[in-house]
C-alpha cells in the first residue's frame, strides 16, 4: 500500500477547567507499518517545528501491557481492532484519505487533565480500597507448595489478573460503569485460597469505592468485554456480585 | 583514582554472610520508625516493594513515580519468568547453583557476596508472592509449574504466561495499597524527581515536579532510595518504556553518587525490527523462541536483493543457499548461544550486506523446522504412519502454537505477517542496562543516605544479566535487603527529628531546577527534543553499541559533547514550565542522557577487554579454536569502574572496587 495522506479531528483542552473543542490536523505521509501513536508522534513533531503545541496523550510501554494509552478513535476505545491497546494499534487498518476522530475516554470518575489525557487516580483508589491481601513481607510464610490450588482455579485467576487498568471498560460503557475493572480484581483473589478469607469484605469495600467515585452501575450490555483489550470476561461481574451479596448478607 | 571499599562483612564463609549480617545489624524500634521518612522514587519492583514493606515496617514513606499509577513501571513487561532456587522439579538445582549460574553468567564481573544474597533470598520472593495472590502458573497437581531459561541447566524459573512482570508487578502494588490505605505510604503519582538535596552531607530530600500542574515541589526524609531502574534509553531506540529515563540516578550522580559500569549494556538478540526512521521503541520476543527457531540469513546476496525487494520468498530460497551462521560458528550451541554472541553474529552479517528487510537490519528466525520435528512425534503418537506432509505440518503447528502462540500472535500484531508460514524477522535491540549507581554491600550509594536499588543499581549481574533474573533482583532489593540495610542507617537518626525544607539547601537546589526548567522554554530554538534524543541514538548505537573500539569510542565523546552544546543553544520546547507539558518533561530527560552518554563511551574507552555485553574489538581472541570470540583480561579488568562527577562526564574520575572471587574459579566462556 502507498503512504496515506489523513484527516485527524483531535479533542483539544487546555486544562482541566478549559472548554475543549475537536481541531483539525492533516499528516501526510504516513507508512502503514506505524503504529498509531507512531502517527501521533508525527503529527507532534510537525506541530513543534511550526511553533505551535503538540497534543498530550497518555503512554508508556508501547507493548500492550502497562494500560496507560487511552484513546477513543472513531467511537470505540483503543480504536476499531479488537483484543488491541491504541499502542498496538498499526496504521494499516486505515485507508488513505480517511477521517479520524481522536477523543479522551470519557467519564464522570475519567476528568479530562488536558487534551487526550484524562486522570484515572479514581481507579487506584478502589485498589486502596481492598485491592490486596493482608500479608506482611517478612519472607517466612509458608512455602509457595504448602497449598495447593487446582489449575482451573489459577488458570481463572490469572485471566482476571490479566487486566491492565486502562479503563477501556469504563469509557465504552453507556452508565460509565467500572465493574468490570473491580470484577476483576474481587476474582482473582476470591479464586485463590490466600484471597478468600477477605473475600466478602474486599467485594464490599471495593464496591462502595466504586460508587463514591462516581461510577454508574451494570446493566448487563456487555459492551465493555467487547471492548476490553484483554478480553478480561463479563462472568467476573457476575462473581463479584455473587461475593457482593454474600457479604451483604452477612 | 581511589580504591572503593564494598563494606562486605568478613570473617565468615560466604554462604553465613548475609545471615551473620541480619544477625548483628542495628535495628530501629517501632516507636522510633514511625518518627522517620523514607523517599522511595519509583515504583516498578524495586521501588514499589521496597515502598510496601518499609510502611509495613512502620517508617512514613513517600513513594514518586512519573506514570500516573505506580502499576505501570515498565517492570509491568517483563515477559518471561523469575528464577528461584526452589529446587521443585529435584533436578539438582541450588543456592550455590544459582549463585554460580549468575556469577558466571556476568562474566565475572560482579561482586560475589551480594549475589550469593540474591540466591539465597529467591526462595522467600516465591513464598511471598503466592501468599500476596500472584496468579502463577501450575500443573494438574495443583503445584506451582517452572520452565528453564537461557544458559543454565536446570528448571528454576517461575512464570504467569507471558506476563510475569505485569503479575509480580501487581502483587507489589497491591502491597502498596495496603500501606497507602493504611495512610503509611503517601503517593505521589506523575511527580517527577527532579534533584537530590543534600544537607551535611547526607541525602535529606528531593525536588519533584508536579507533572499535571508543573509546581515545583520539596520534599524531605531521613533516607532516599532510587528504584528507577536503566538508562536503556539513552540509546533512543530501546525495548524500554517510552518515558523511561536516568534522571533521577543522574541527579544523584551529580550530587556526588558514583556511577558504576554505565558501558554494560545488554543487547537482546531476538527483538521485531525497526521498520522504519518514524520507530519510536522495539518490542522484545522471548528468548525463549530460541528453543526451537533457527536463525539464517541467505548465503548469496543476490537472494538478500530479492527478498528485499519482496520478488523473492525466504521460504523459496533452497536449504543449500542459507547460511544458518549460529550453526555455523558455534557448532556446539547453535541457536542457544547466549544472548551477546548472537547479537553480535546478526549484526556481524547484516553489516556484510545480509540483512533481509528493507533497513538492511534483520535476520531469519524460521520455525520449520522445528514445525516438521514436532508433526513427524505427533503423527507417530497418534499412529499417523502415513502422514502426508500438509497433515505433519498441521500437528507440528498445533505444539509450536501451544508453546509459542502469545508471542506468535503479538509478532503477527506488530509485522502483519504470518509466523507459521514465513520465518519471523528479528534484529538485536538495547534491554537491559547492567551498570546503575554504584552500591555497597548496604545498597548505599556513596551519598550517605541516598540508596539504589534494582536496575538502578550495579551490583548484582556483572556485565551481562541471565534471563528471568532482573525480576528477581528487583525483588529481592526492595522486599528482603534493603528494609534490612536501611534500618542499620537509619538507627543513628532516631533523635534527628522531622527533616526541615526550609533551608539553604533546599531553596537553592529548587531555584537550581526552576532555572533549568526555564531555560529550557525559553530557549525557543529551532530542533524538536526528538531531533536531538535521535541523533545521539545513533552515535551511541553506531559506536557504543554491540561492538565498541577506541576510535568510535573518541568520536563519539566528541560528537556527544557537541551535540550537547548545540542541544542547549538550538533546542525547542513548547509550552510553558508550570504546566502539564510533555515536551518539556521530555527535553529534561533527553538532556540528562546526552551527560550519560558520554560518560558510558568514556567508561567503554577505559574498559580495554571483552565481557559479557561490552565487546572492545581490540580484545578478541586470536588464533585457536576460539578466533575472534571475546577475550576477558581478568588481570587487568577485573574491578568495578566507579565513575566520579566533577563537571564535564568525560572528566569523570575513576575509581576502582576490585573485584574477590573466593568461592569461584574464574574461567573463559566457550560456546564453539
Amino acid at each position: 500500500m502507498d503512504n496515506m495522506n489523513l484527516t485527524l479531528k483531535i479533542w483539544r483542552q487546555k486544562g482541566a477547567n478549559d472548554k475543549g473543542k475537536m481541531v483539525d490536523y492533516n499528516v501526510a505521509d504516513i507508512s502503514e507499518h506505524m503504529s498509531f501513536l507512531e502517527m501521533m508522534d508525527v503529527l507532534n513533531e510537525q506541530l513543534v517545528n511550526t511553533g505551535e503545541e503538540p497534543v498530550a496523550f497518555d503512554h508508556d510501554c508501547r507493548e500492550g501491557i502497562c494500560g496507560s494509552c487511552s484513546m477513543f478513535i472513531n467511537g470505540e476505545a483503543h480504536g476499531p481492532v479488537k483484543g488491541t491497546t491504541t499502542c498496538q494499534l498499526h496504521m494499516r487498518s486505515f485507508n488513505d484519505g480517511d477521517t479520524i476522530y481522536i477523543e479522551p475516554f470519557r467519564a464522570k470518575a475519567f476528568p479530562v487533565l488536558k487534551d487526550l489525557v484524562v486522570d484515572r487516580s479514581s481507579f487506584d483508589r478502589i485498589q486502596h480500597s481492598g485491592g490486596f491481601i493482608s500479608v506482611n513481607t517478612s519472607g517466612n510464610t509458608q512455602d509457595a507448595n504448602a497449598t495447593p490450588i487446582p489449575k482451573h482455579d489459577a488458570d481463572l485467576a490469572m485471566d482476571a489478573a490479566a487486566c491492565i487498568g486502562c479503563g477501556a471498560c469504563v469509557a465504552t460503557c453507556k452508565n460509565s460503569s467500572a465493574m468490570l475493572f473491580v470484577g476483576a480484581k474481587v476474582s482473582q483473589y476470591a479464586l485463590l485460597p490466600q484471597g478468600k478469607v477477605e473475600a466478602k469484605d474486599r467485594a464490599q469495600n471495593m464496591v462502595a469505592q466504586m460508587d463514591a467515585e462516581g461510577f454508574g452501575n451494570c446493566t448487563n450490555t456487555g459492551a465493555c468485554e467487547v471492548e476490553c483489550p484483554k478480553g478480561i470476561s463479563l462472568s467476573n461481574i457476575a462473581r463479584m456480585n455473587r461475593e457482593f451479596l454474600s457479604g451483604s448478607m452477612g | 583514582m581511589s580504591t572503593l571499599d564494598g563494606k562486605v562483612p568478613h570473617g565468615q564463609p560466604l554462604k553465613d554472610t548475609w545471615t551473620t549480617y541480619k544477625d548483628k545489624v542495628n535495628l530501629v524500634n517501632p516507636a522510633n520508625k514511625r518518627n522517620i521518612d523514607i523517599i522511595v522514587v519509583g515504583t516498578g519492583l524495586a521501588g514499589g516493594s521496597a515502598a510496601a514493606t518499609l510502611a509495613e515496617q512502620g517508617y512514613n514513606v513517600k513513594a514518586f513515580c512519573y506514570q500516573d499509577s505506580p502499576r505501570r513501571a515498565h517492570s509491568i513487561a517483563a515477559q518471561g519468568g523469575i528464577n528461584a532456587a526452589k529446587n521443585y522439579q529435584g533436578d539438582g538445582d541450588s543456592t550455590y547453583r544459582l549463585f554460580y549460574d549468575t556469577v558466571k553468567g556476568g562474566d565475572y564481573r560482579s561482586r560475589e557476596a551480594n549475589v550469593h544474597r540474591l540466591a539465597e533470598v529467591s526462595t522467600n520472593i516465591i513464598d511471598q508472592c503466592v501468599a500476596q495472590g500472584v496468579p502463577f502458573a501450575r500443573d494438574y497437581g495443583g503445584l506451582l509449574d517452572n520452565r528453564s531459561f537461557g544458559g543454565v541447566l536446570v528448571s528454576r524459573t517461575f512464570y504467569a504466561k507471558g506476563q510475569t512482570g505485569q503479575q509480580l508487578l501487581l502483587g507489589a502494588y497491591s502491597a502498596m495499597n495496603r500501606q497507602i490505605a493504611r495512610g503509611k505510604i503517601q503517593m505521589f503519582n506523575r511527580h517527577e524527581m527532579l534533584d537530590l538535596v543534600i544537607v551535611d552531607g547526607k541525602a535529606r530530600g528531593i525536588i519533584a515536579r508536579n507533572l499535571i500542574t508543573g509546581e515545583i515541589e520539596r520534599h524531605s526524609a531521613h533516607a532516599v532510595v532510587l528504584g528507577t531502574g536503566g538508562y536503556g534509553n539513552v540509546f533512543f531506540l530501546s525495548t524500554n518504556a517510552m518515558g523511561s529515563n536516568t534522571s533521577a540516578a543522574w541527579k544523584a550522580h551529580r550530587r556526588g553518587s558514583y556511577f558504576a559500569n554505565p558501558c554494560y549494556t545488554q543487547i537482546h538478540p531476538t527483538c521485531i525490527p525497526r521498520s522504519g526512521d518514524y520507530q519510536s521503541k522495539l518490542t522484545l520476543m522471548s528468548e525463549s523462541l530460541r528453543n526451537d527457531g533457527r536463525i539464517w540469513v541467505p548465503a548469496r546476496i543476490e537472494d538478500v536483493e530479492a527478498v528485499r525487494n519482496r520478488k523473492l520468498k525466504p521460504t523459496d530460497i533452497p536449504v543449500e543457499h542459507r547460511d544458518y551462521y549460529l550453526e555455523r560458528r558455534y557448532p556446539a550451541f547453535g541457536n542457544l548461544v547466549p544472548r551477546d554472541v548472537a547479537s553480535r553474529a546478526a549484526k556481524e552479517r547484516c553489516d556484510a550486506g545480509f540483512g533481509v528487510n528493507a533497513t538492511g537490519e534483520a535476520v531469519y528466525l524460521d520455525f520449520a523446522s522445528a514445525i516438521v520435528r514436532y508433526g513427524k512425534e505427533q503423527a507417530l503418537l497418534k499412529g499417523e504412519s502415513d502422514a502426508t506432509d500438509a497433515r505433519i505440518k498441521e500437528l507440528g503447528k498445533d505444539i509450536v502454537k501451544a508453546k509459542y502462540g502469545n508471542l506468535f500472535d503479538m509478532y503477527k500484531q506488530i509485522a502483519d505477517e504470518n509466523p507459521y508460514e514465513t520465518p519471523m524477522m528479528i534484529y538485536p535491540a538495547v534491554h537491559y542496562t547492567m551498570g546503575g549507581l554504584w552500591v555497597d554491600y548496604n545498597l548505599m550509594t556513596t551519598v550517605e543516605g541516598c540508596y539504589a536499588i534494582g536496575e538502578a543499581n550495579f551490583s548484582d549481574h556483572g556485565a551481562n544479566r541471565l534471563g528471568a533474573s532482573a525480576l528477581m533482583q528487583g525483588l529481592a532489593d526492595g522486599y528482603f535487603v534493603l528494609p534490612y540495610t536501611i534500618g542499620g542507617y537509619l538507627s543513628n537518626d532516631i533523635r534527628t527529628g522531622k527533616i526541615s525544607t526550609e533551608t539553604p539547601e533546599f531553596e537553592a537546589a529548587e531555584k537550581e531546577v526552576k532555572e533549568r526548567l526555564e531555560g529550557l522554554v525559553n530557549n525557543k530554538g529551532t530542533r524538536s527534543v526528538d531531533y536531538y534524543h535521535k541523533a545521539l541514538g545513533i552515535i551511541m548505537w553506531e559506536k557504543c553499541g554491540m561492538s565498541r573500539n577506541e576510535k568510535g569510542l573518541k568520536e563519539a565523546i566528541e560528537e556527544i559533547g557537541a551535540l550537547r552544546e548545540d542541544f542547549w543553544k538550538n533546542v525547542s520546547v513548547p509550552g510553558g514550565a508550570y504546566e502539564l507539558n510533555p515536551q518539556l518533561e521530555k527535553a529534561g530527560r533527553v538532556a540528562d542522557f546526552l551527560e550519560l552518554g558520554e560518560l558510558f563511551a568514556k567508561d567503554a574507552l577505559d574498559r580495554n577487554e571483552s565481557c559479557g555485553g561490552h565487546f572492545r574489538e581490540e580484545s578478541v581472541e586470536v588464533g585457536g579454536p576460539q578466533d575472534g570470540e571475546a577475550l576477558r583480561d581478568d588481570e587487568n579488568y577485573a574491578y568495578v569502574s566507579a565513575w566520579e562527577y566533577t563537571g564535564k562526564p568525560s572528566d569523570a574520575v575513576l575509581h576502582k572496587e576490585q573485584l574477590d572471587f573466593k568461592d569461584i574459579k574464574l574461567t573463559q566462556r566457550s560456546y564453539k
